[in-house]
């Protein structure tokens, strides 16, 4: 009998104990890492403005905390992002990491925050390596894996019946993944393929081989100021009269059409989000993002806006329990957020299974160019060539 | 036909550029005998300077001579200021000291002007325009190589029959020798250097809309404009004309030639991952080549 009894009181003290352990957080932390100078700082820029409207707008909070976002620049150096990661895990603590830009910083400083069990969101850096053989409980990409838009181009080009296709990317991973992806759905022939260097900022010879082989549309994966340079060049060099030129979505977005201008007009890319899709919370998403910013929002900055919803999602479905890390993970596997992009749900490696469209560049009505979409996706529930190399755990 | 013909014009057009960065290097290395790392340096201060001016004045062709003046009064002031002290020392202290210009001029220019400055064609020549035999080429890229061609020969009626010619040659060919005859050293190497800074300024005004004006836009170019010295004979105008024309053409033509030639031999996916990258060493491998024919150069300065 008093056997029973000292069960019982043992039994209602570690209740006790395990209640105080599992006490909810009284706040979030957010470790936020991201290119913030130099000439590629627009991209980080944007993801981070995205991030912080969202907070904001939640009165700064996520999932009902009150939300702390430590931002650091990586400047665009992967040992420098290693440093900060380390710094926002180790000394300060962070529930969440999240904000780089680019995939070679992400994947030098990712290892600080999954080998320390802190999750990482990741708003763009996708690489398929990721997706696949080295997938990770810890990492979630809440963009899209790096070869969807080149996929989703090739679809379009079969859409056209375009019968040959001439492609251009630089000369390293990225490019030679970006020219996979558009053969792997593209039914055509290929006009050429060349692989031009990386940085290279004159397009002359490439042009000329693009005039000699007569290919009805060309595919250029040329991120950055290499794909305004070969626009720009593109249209000066008059090919643009009768060869078509298709695009991936962030080479045609509002920061490159700023810099480029009337040429722009016109031009076909693909791309998961674009500003005039009509849900509501893309409707409030480009509304406040102008009204804060003064400015379009590109598809970094609803990335940046969608990571924090899901962050906030996530936070909101543990009540707070943010050290029950499992609970978190499955409440972000879970990812019941309004995306501003619409349908959004991860695959089995945490990658995202979306829809993708092909959007024009057309005038604003105000003297301005702007992207709209076409308004049935081209690519539906689209999720990635890899998830069956990802062996992960539930 | 019409793709030689593009890639010959492309080539005709790089060349040209590199020969205006090339003929003020080639002149400052053989008259004054130093290397000056941070020449492209000056060509970057060149269309900075224009990508300011043009907002300013509303007018490509009056931020042109601006931005030519600009750079002219920029070398001025270097050359009094610290290049001068370098002329007696080794070229290990001034590749280490022109190394650091080139860090302090892309601060300088970051601070100043931000790290990038959009600047673009005039309206009226940004479009192509119709040649002969079907072919569509870029107007910019035609008045580039008028404008090459026009200062090609202008220096070379400069350098062969005025007065100042005959002393930059006499300087270059025995430098003790020219002084002991009575000419003014210090002003004369004054006056190559702003030169050569007001020919780097006009290659960056004509580039800067072809490709971009930002911070560092000087190193990429440096390497090729050297090799175009090394080629043509250090200290020879025509030298460096004929050493830019070869590596422009070479450039040009080896990237497109190169992977087509390989596509014969090897499968596609072989082919484009090789042909690019024997491209890039195709300069080298004519540097090398030349040096192997002719040590001085091709076209050398008499007298050495």
């Amino acid at each position: 009998m008093g056997d029973v009894r000292w069960k019982v009181v043992a039994a209602g003290l570690f209740g006790l104990a395990a209640a105080g352990l599992a006490q909810a957080a009284d706040r979030v932390k957010v470790g936020f890492v991201s290119t913030l100078s130099g000439p590629n700082a627009a991209l980080g820029v944007d993801i981070r403005d995205g991030f912080n409207l969202a907070v904001k707008l939640h009165g700064g909070k996520l999932g009902g905390l009150p939300a702390e976002v430590l931002v650091a620049d990586d400047q665009f150096k992967p040992d420098t992002g290693r440093q900060l990661f380390e710094r926002y895990v180790k000394r300060d603590k962070v529930d969440f990491m999240t904000g780089v830009v680019f995939s070679n910083i992400m994947l030098a400083a990712l290892p600080e925050a999954v080998d320390n069990n802190v999750l990482y969101i990741s708003p763009n850096a996708a690489p398929s390596s990721m997706a696949g053989k080295d997938c990770n409980p810890l990492f979630f990409a809440a963009s899209w894996p790096n070869d969807a838009y080149h996929e989703a181009a090739g679809a379009f080009a079969n859409q056209r019946s375009l019968k040959n296709v001439f492609l251009l990317a630089p000369n390293y991973q990225a490019g030679k993944d970006s020219l996979a992806g558009f053969k792997r759905t593209f039914k055509g022939d290929i006009a050429g393929e060349v692989y031009s260097q990386l940085g290279q900022l004159d397009y002359a010879a490439e042009l000329a081989q693009i005039r000699a082989a007569r290919p009805q549309a060309v595919y250029v994966f040329l991120p950055g100021g290499m794909g305004i340079n070969f626009i720009k060049q593109f249209v000066g060099s008059g090919l643009s009269k009768d060869t078509m030129l298709l695009l991936p979505g962030f080479s045609a977005d509002q920061d490159i059409i700023s810099a480029i201008g009337a040429p722009m007009a016109g031009l076909f890319n693909t791309a998961h989000w674009s500003p005039d899709m009509d849900n509501a919370a893309n409707r409030k998403f480009v509304a406040e993002f102008q009204k804060e910013y003064k400015r379009l929002p590109t598809l970094y900055a609803s990335q940046g806006y969608d990571t924090a919803l899901l962050i906030d999602a996530a936070v909101r479905d543990v009540k707070g329990r943010l050290e029950d890390r499992q609970a978190v993970r499955n409440a972000l596997r879970a990812a019941r957020f309004e995306s501003v992009r619409g349908a959004f749900k991860f695959n089995t490696n945490q990658y995202p299974i979306q829809d993708y469209y092909v959007r024009t560049i057309g005038s604003d009505g105000k003297g301005g160019l702007v992207n709209k979409s076409f308004s049935e996706p081209i690519l539906r529930n689209h999720g990635d060539a890899y998830v069956q190399q990802c062996k992960m755990a539930k | 036909m019409t793709l030689f013909l593009e890639q010959g014009l492309n080539g005709l057009q790089y060349g040209l550029m590199l020969f205006l960065l090339a003929a003020g290097l080639t002149i400052v290395f053989g008259v004054m005998d130093l290397i000056n790392l941070a020449h492209g340096s000056l060509y970057m201060v060149g269309a900075f300077v224009a990508a300011w001016l043009v907002p300013i004045t509303g007018s490509f062709w009056l931020a042109l001579p601006g931005a030519v003046i600009v750079t002219a009064l920029v070398a001025v002031v270097l050359e009094l200021g610290l290049l001068r002290s370098l002329y007696a020392r080794d070229h290990l202290s001034q590749v280490l000291a022109t190394f650091a210009l080139i860090l302090v001029l892309n601060d300088a220019m970051k601070m100043v002007f931000g790290s990038d400055l959009p600047l673009s064609a005039p309206e009226a020549l940004a479009g192509p325009v119709a040649l002969p035999l079907g072919l569509q080429y870029p107007a910019w890229r035609l008045l580039i190589i008028a404008v090459g061609l026009l200062l090609a020969l202008l220096l070379y009626l400069l350098v062969e029959k005025t007065r100042v010619g005959a002393l930059v040659r006499a300087g270059a060919s025995n430098r003790r020798m020219s002084s002991a005859m009575g000419v003014n050293v210090p002003r004369l190497f004054t006056a190559v250097f702003a030169f050569g800074a007001a020919l780097c300024a006009v290659a960056g005004c004509l580039l800067g809309p072809l490709l971009a004006v930002q911070v560092g836009m000087g190193e990429n170019i440096l390497i090729p404009a050297f090799m175009v010295v090394v080629i043509g004979g250090v200290g020879s105008i025509r030298g460096a004309l004929l050493g830019a024309l070869l590596v422009g053409v070479v450039d040009t033509l080896g990237r497109t030639l190169l992977q087509r030639g390989l596509h014969i031999w090897l499968p596609p996916q072989w082919s484009s991952a090789a042909g690019p990258a024997l491209a890039s060493v195709a300069m080298y491998l004519l540097m090398a080549g030349i040096l192997l024919w002719r040590p001085q150069g091709l076209w050398p300065v008499r007298g050495r």
